[in-house]
């Protein structure tokens, strides 16, 4: 397999990417840059990596075969990636263990994030925790509001919660304000960014440290199938999990990869997450990539019932897959993830993130036309207990 | 020869210092932003910038980021400000920078934005979020037409990098003092001096000192080693206390003409 050599020196995927940062925080992302290389090529730092991923994370995840689930669907054969095993629950530990070993490597002694759902910003002050290192999460006020648990969670791992308070107070807001602070504290303070968006080298650090998602799919899938699945399918919001998945398969061109956004209220109401389905190229929190704006390029609000899919923009390298087509983006509704929900919760006793939920909705639409033959991997990249609130309150129910 | 350079030409042979002014265009209203350039010119600054509100500005604390809520709010457009450029240079030749974030640039077409800009009489601009390295396309083409791209230096900055900033900008060096964004601060941030006056050794431009200068003090200590400096917040945070024009505008009239003369004083 040839390994794919983007992003190039500049940062970039094709046309999108890039660095459109501050001059204050150039100097900090050409070191990040060079110190990350070091580290890649460091028998001795990926020795560390596997050790905490095996042995504190819990990898590998398992494949799980969905039997319950392909026999109600009738079609594919439906594989869950369980992300959802991970310690904390979801699969952004993966990166906060990485870069926390990256932010112990500059010898600085906090780290910052911004979080949208609260997973990221419970990984992060996990792997703060395991690290000693001093954490600062910002979240908006709408999502602290809509996460109450994960606040504490958080709280409970000694980080320090900052609610913001400008503009849509989801993590847009959050993301903005975390730049806003690490572009005053860079000089001791490394940003644990939670997703593949960002300046350069952020996209292409998240995903290999995501990678692992797909490249245990890849050797698990080829013990039980003896084959590669036929399609892969995972949500997308900034889109870290579904990058783990994709890119180890990139170059793998008979398997077909399905990311899925949020179309929250409906595409034709304007209130959803879908940058790259029905978003247009622009510029917004240091890259280059599809985003929702207007027709002065003003940021517009995205709207979604999963506080980790509320976000305006992708990805810059989702914005590469879907403009060599390399990869298909299609949206679910909040309604059609409700249903993702409750039937995953319903057939396979698993109850799964809301963000998750949107793929699983994907995939009851789709496998029943595919053959029975045919092989399919779920990205589960989150387990649910953090939506059951909002969940209840959405279907009418007490607690 | 640039509005931009002829003042600076100006300065120099004066022994002055240059004090640039930012407001946010359509803060809180466009027809306001003219009668606030108006007073801004007469209390005697040497350059004004204009601020492109943006929703999602990177680089700037609470108070300018509240103006540019308050900006978009009233209906301002990129579209709007160069319209209004149009009708500033009706009656004045004060050199005029635009401050604005990348995207807003991006979507309306950065060659249409540069050729409109130069007609309507903008004379250089500055996006914090466009760094050299992205900046190639933008720049040839500004460069075509004659319009200076002023590009950052930070405290954190290499000397590579200060090498490469000082050849690549043009019009003047924008210093920001401090390690953080816009905003009021009590005092020069500590080792301003030292960095401005090694900037000063690899570039023969103008520098000129910004984020967190907003008051005598300051600009007396700043204009002992630099070129000029940078008054923001203090100016924005004045418009958003004063509703009432007239009163407003006498303010920040008054409040210009210290920082001048403040800059003077330490002759």
């Amino acid at each position: 397999m040839s390994t794919p050599t983007l992003p190039d020196r500049q940062g970039h995927f094709g046309e999108f990417g890039g660095k459109f940062v501050i001059e204050t925080l150039m100097p900090a992302l050409e070191e990040l840059e060079k110190l990350y290389h070091e580290a890649r090529n460091d028998p001795e730092f990926q020795k560390q990596l596997r050790f905490y991923l095996e042995h504190y994370v819990g990898r590998p995840s398992p494949l799980y075969f969905a039997e319950n689930l392909t026999r109600q669907l009738g079609g594919a054969k439906i594989y869950l990636k369980r992300e959802d095993l991970n310690h904390t629950g979801a699969h952004k530990i993966n990166n906060t263990i990485g870069s926390a070993l990256l932010t112990q490597r500059m010898g600085k002694k906090r780290v910052i994030a911004e979080t949208g759902a609260g997973q990221h910003g419970v990984a992060t002050a996990t792997a703060a925790a395991l690290f000693d290192l001093e954490c600062e999460v910002f979240m908006g006020e709408e999502d602290i509001r809509r996460q109450a648990l994960n606040v504490f969670r958080m709280k409970l791992l000694g980080a320090k919660v900052t609610p913001v308070s400008s503009g849509t107070r989801t993590l847009k807001d959050a993301t903005s304000e975390a730049i806003r602070n690490w572009i005053t504290t860079v000089e001791d303070t490394h940003y644990i960014i939670g997703s593949v968006v960002g300046p350069h080298p952020f996209p292409m650090i998240v995903r290999d440290f995501q990678r692992v998602i797909g490249d245990e799919t890849k050797e698990q899938i080829q013990q039980v199938e003896g084959r590669l699945p036929d399609v892969l399918v995972a949500c997308v919001g900034g889109g870290s999990n579904s990058m783990g998945l994709f890119y180890p398969f990139a170059d793998d061109k008979e398997v077909k990869m399905i990311g899925v956004e949020a179309a929250g209220y409906g595409i034709e109401t304007g209130k959803h997450g879908a940058s790259l389905g029905h978003g247009a190229v622009g510029i917004l929190h240091g890259m280059k990539s599809y985003l929702l704006f207007d027709a002065d390029g003003q940021v517009q609000e995205a709207h979604s019932i999963s506080a980790g899919l509320d976000y305006p923009g992708v990805g810059a390298e989702h914005s590469y897959f879907k403009d060599s087509q390399r990869a298909e983006y299609v949206s679910i509704t909040d309604q059609e993830a409700l249903e993702g929900f409750k039937l995953l919760s319903r057939t396979e006793g698993i109850i799964p993130a809301l963000e998750t939920a949107h793929a699983i909705a994907q995939v009851a639409k789709i496998a029943p036309n595919m053959k029975k033959d045919e092989v399919m991997v779920i990205c589960l990249s989150g387990r649910g207990d953090k939506d059951v609130d909002q969940v209840a309150e959405f279907l009418g129910e007490e607690l | 020869m640039s509005r931009i350079q002829k003042r600076f030409d100006w300065l120099k042979s004066n022994s002055e210092k240059a004090l640039v002014a930012f407001i946010t265009a359509g803060d809180p209203d466009l027809a306001s932003t003219k009668e606030l350039f108006s007073a801004i010119e007469e209390g005697g600054a040497d350059i004004i910038e204009l601020g492109v509100p943006f929703s999602d500005p990177l680089a700037d604390g609470p108070v300018i980021q509240a103006s540019s809520q308050r900006s978009l709010k009233s209906g301002t457009t990129l579209k709007k400000i160069i319209q209004l450029v149009r009708e500033i240079r009706q009656s004045s030749q004060l050199p005029l920078v635009l401050m604005t974030s990348f995207n807003p640039v991006f979507v309306y077409g950065q060659e249409a934005f540069v050729k409109d800009a130069v007609e309507a009489g903008v004379d250089g601009v500055i996006v914090p979020d466009l760094p050299p390295e992205e900046a190639g396309e933008f720049d040839a083409l500004a460069q075509a037409q004659g319009l200076d791209v002023i590009y950052l230096l930070a405290p954190t900055s290499t000397p590579d990098r200060i090498e490469m900033i000082s050849q690549k900008s043009r019009g003047f060096i924008y210093y920001i003092s401090l390690t953080g964004v816009t905003g009021v601060r009590r005092s020069l941030a500590q080792g301003v001096e030292e960095k401005v006056r090694r900037i000063k050794q690899a570039t023969a431009l103008p520098v000129l000192i910004g984020f967190g200068i907003s008051g005598t003090e300051q600009a007396k200590a700043a204009s002992g080693f630099s070129d000029g400096v940078i008054v923001g917040s203090a100016l924005v945070r004045m418009i958003e206390e004063n509703p009432d024009p007239a009163e407003r505008e006498e303010k920040l009239k008054v409040f210009v003409r210290k920082m001048k003369q403040a800059l003077q004083d330490s002759k």
